[in-house]
């Protein structure tokens, strides 16, 4: 750093210091040297010839100007480590010191910056049981400009994927899907969902109003352009009425603002509920929502064991929906590495969860259950969604991988297996459980 | 602020109007005040540690209010926020502070012997007597923005300056993240924890990160000075006692401060003060004293006098229940305090309190025996 050498800093001059050369490093201890290496304006104080020491250091102690970046760099990385010893999350455990120390004053192309993506790891410690990742992007860059803490984050939450050597598969194609017929004294309901996000705006994390706003009306205007079955409605979040929200309510549809901590502490409620909103087709079987925990969520669903219809028109959904936002210029956050950009780590590659309500009473109790799940690569959650209880014998059985495996291929498991479970519910059947 | 898009310089690359909050469901002084010229004028600002516009406003954006309650609705991250956004922060104190002006100035007066009487509040009806008030530590920005370093070292010159007391502030510190069950009990049982905000007017501001790291709460050994360290403010000193001697409470209250600030001044880190504004905290609301005086007082018969809150008006008091801020009263016992802060005296104030409660304690005597009392109700302070 170049310390500046006032011309007329009586009582100010170099040997007033002890020993410390001027090209040495500024630190915090020596405020005598922190005007030296100040703003102009206490440079050009001291240079008009305060006399003495004490009124200077009073001026610097008064009138100190530090710009943000200087403030920052006052401060060791070490000084600002989070203490993470009461922490689980996937943040926590790839987070060391030495990391830190390079990623902290490093920022996004919108100055998003690593303090930010971590912070709601450091707020919610998480759950001896649960590992939740702790960390979000702030826009698509965060995942390069921080790559060094997102990709073992990664690698921890998606099962050893490694964006370094790894590419994830996309693949749309609803036909190849075979079978995908449940039985519907099993299967009450079926849905697909993902999430997309707008590339060339921030996430939710990050985001302005203007941005939000922005987000909103490239989606709307390409959802009004879809046709037939696909052909419905926006409901933006602030204008409701009483008897719109009834309706939402009553169908499942309406999101409310985020309560859990793990989002606030993201900063994915501010502003709610501007530029938030709901649209459906008339059918009430194709959804979107905007601007919850990323750009949109897009969920295909509709009673029953039809999961391949259910599938059949959420790609073709997707489809539309892109070629629309498209033809005025926009695309979908996607890249090889990645898959589908999200805000969060864990919904990256498809963004996907394929899942039925489905009544398993008997194989629910069984104290295999957990390991058959596990083996067939799926998840439980209760009727809810996640973090809920199971309502009666009724449980919500989805995917568990994200990355690494494409859309289609998660159907496929859900398909088959589905039917190999419904089969295992048969005490008749003769199925080897181990 | 560290989190949120506030850093986010695309939005300067959209209009105005495309930025601006939806005020339109809003009550707070936030709201009343920010136009969208106004916005247009600040949006671009920064303090020097870097705190904008839509840091300072975010809460409130986030909080649109109550019809009854008005709530400010902005923070200050630094002291350098009530000068750079002084547009915005002015009405708003004026509004908030009885028409305080831009260029009044606040009176700062610390010296307890300027207090006349306050020993002989009746304790059969005047429960316990408190001072409480806040100090920011100059060189650091505020809660609503300061770094894990920041807040670690102001914590640590806090128990330095702290710990140094004797006499009756002989005391100890308890870090929040540390706490023995034991001692969280104890504390709970006091009355002396504070626990983690849970009021988004506080967490959509900031002040929450990284809870509890650098918080915690140091009193003295006879339970009767007591602060808390990097809750909504850097430091929230109270003085209090059971019983109605408001004068020692508010002696204590004045040489224990004295002492602290003393301790702080040597190592060239004095408290947040300006002519203009006094001492200066994170909430505009507490500007000026930033003193809260009060006591929790039996007055079942007066507060169901129709005349209650005129009366409190008139002595420019206010009424809470005993459970604090947005509480219910119980048993008709209420938490009387100042309403001012800006622009009068901790000595102004705390006599505010001291002959309030006297007055009001007769004329609950007086209800008692089935007196009238129009003729004692005061007129406007």
């Amino acid at each position: 750093m170049v310390i500046a050498n006032p011309p007329h800093a009586s009582g100010l001059s170099l040997s007033s210091f002890s020993g410390s050369s001027v090209c040495k490093q500024v630190t915090m201890a020596n405020p005598i040297s922190r005007l030296m290496s100040g703003r102009s304006s206490a440079v050009m104080l001291a240079s008009v010839g305060l006399a003495g020491l004490g009124l200077a250091s009073g001026y610097i102690l008064t009138e100190t100007r530090v710009t943000a970046a200087e403030r920052r760099r006052m401060f060791p990385p070490s000084a600002d480590y989070p203490d993470l010893r009461k922490h689980n999350n996937c943040m926590a455990s790839a987070l060391t010191p030495a990391m830190y120390g390079r990623l902290r004053d490093k920022v996004t192309p919108n100055n998003w910056s690593l303090d930010q993506c971590i912070q709601t790891g450091v707020d919610n410690p998480g759950h001896p049981f649960i590992k939740t990742v702790g960390m979000v992007a702030g826009d698509e860059e965060s995942y390069e400009v921080f790559e060094e803490l997102f990709d073992p984050v990664i690698k921890d939450r998606h099962n050893g994927y490694d964006p370094q050597t790894m590419k994830h598969p996309t693949d749309l194609d609803a036909s190849k899907l075979t079978s995908g017929m449940f039985d519907e004294r099993y299967v009450l309901s079926s849905r697909v969902r993902t999430g997309r996000s707008i590339r060339g705006l921030s996430l939710p994390p990050a985001c302005s109003r203007s941005e939000r706003r922005e987000v909103e009306r490239v989606v709307v205007t390409a959802l009004s352009g879809l046709q037939g079955e696909l052909s419905g409605r926006y409901y933006s979040l602030g204008e409701l009425s009483e008897s719109e929200q009834q309706q939402l309510i009553n169908e499942h549809f309406l999101f409310d603002k985020p309560v859990s901590p793990l989002l606030t502490a993201a900063g994915m409620a501010r502003d709610w509920p501007d530029a938030r909103g709901i649209w459906h087709n008339d059918d009430k079987n194709f959804l979107i929502w905007i601007n919850e925990e990323d750009h949109t969520r897009v969920i295909s669903m509709e009673k029953g064991g039809n999961m391949k219809r259910v599938f059949e028109r959420f790609c073709k959904g997707l489809k539309q929906v892109e070629t629309l936002i498209q033809e005025r210029g926009w695309e979908f956050m996607w890249n090889e590495r990645l898959g589908y950009i999200l805000t969060c780590p864990s919904n990256l590659g498809t963004g996907l969860r394929a899942g039925v309500h489905i009544r398993l009473p008997r194989l629910s109790k069984d104290a295999r259950f957990k390991k058959i799940l596990e083996n067939l690569r799926l998840q439980k959650r209760g009727t809810g969604g996640v973090d809920t209880a199971a309502t009666g014998d009724t449980v919500d059985i989805s995917n568990l991988d994200r990355l690494g495996r494409s859309e289609l291929m998660h159907g496929q498991t859900r398909a088959a297996d589905r039917s190999q479970v419904q089969t295992v519910m048969d005490p008749t059947a003769c199925c080897d459980l181990t | 602020m560290p989190f949120g898009n506030t850093h986010n310089n695309f939005k300067l690359n959209y209009k105005v109007e495309e930025e601006f909050p939806d005020l339109s469901k809003h009550n707070n002084h936030m709201a009343k005040v920010l136009t969208k010229e106004l916005y247009g004028k600040l949006r671009d600002k920064q303090t020097p540690s870097g705190y904008t516009l839509d840091d300072v406003i975010q809460t409130g954006v986030d909080n649109p209010g109550h019809p009854f309650i008005m709530t400010v609705g902005c923070v200050a991250g630094d002291e350098e926020s009530y000068t750079v956004f002084k547009d915005l922060l002015d009405p708003i104190i004026s509004d908030r502070h009885g028409g305080y002006k831009p260029d009044d100035k606040h009176k700062t007066d610390m010296n307890f012997e300027n207090l006349k009487g306050g020993d002989d509040l009746d304790p059969n009806y005047v429960l316990s007597s408190r001072v409480r008030t806040g100090r920011s530590i100059k060189g650091f920005t505020l809660p609503p923005h300061n770094s894990r370093g920041e807040r670690r070292l102001i914590e640590k010159l806090s128990v330095e300056a702290l710990t140094s007391l004797d006499g009756e502030f002989k005391g100890k510190y308890y870090p929040l993240k540390s706490m023995t069950d034991a001692e969280q009990e104890q504390l709970i049982n006091d009355h002396f924890l504070f626990d983690k905000p849970v009021s988004p007017l506080l967490t959509c501001a900031g002040m929450a990160r990284d809870w509890p790291d650098g918080r915690g709460i140091w009193h003295n050994d006879d339970k009767t000075f007591l602060v808390w360290v990097n809750e909504e403010d850097h430091l929230r000193v109270i003085s209090m006692q059971k019983g109605g001697n408001m004068r020692e409470v508010f002696r204590r209250f004045c040489t224990g401060l004295a002492k602290i600030e003393e301790i702080f001044k040597k190592h060239n880190h004095g408290f947040m003060w300006s002519e203009h504004l006094g001492y200066i905290l994170t909430c505009p609301s507490n500007l000026g004293t930033g003193l809260r005086g009060g006591v929790h007082v039996k007055l079942p018969k007066l507060s169901t006098h129709p005349k209650f809150d005129e009366i409190l008006n008139r002595l420019r008091l206010q009424k809470r229940g005993t459970g604090g801020v947005d509480t219910a009263s119980v048993g008709g016992v209420f938490d009387i305090s100042n309403a001012d802060r800006l622009g009068s005296s901790e000595v102004d104030q705390v006599q505010m309190v001291v002959d309030g409660v006297k007055l009001m304690v007769e004329m609950e005597k007086k209800l008692e025996k089935g007196e009238a009392i129009d003729s004692m109700i005061p007129a406007q302070k």
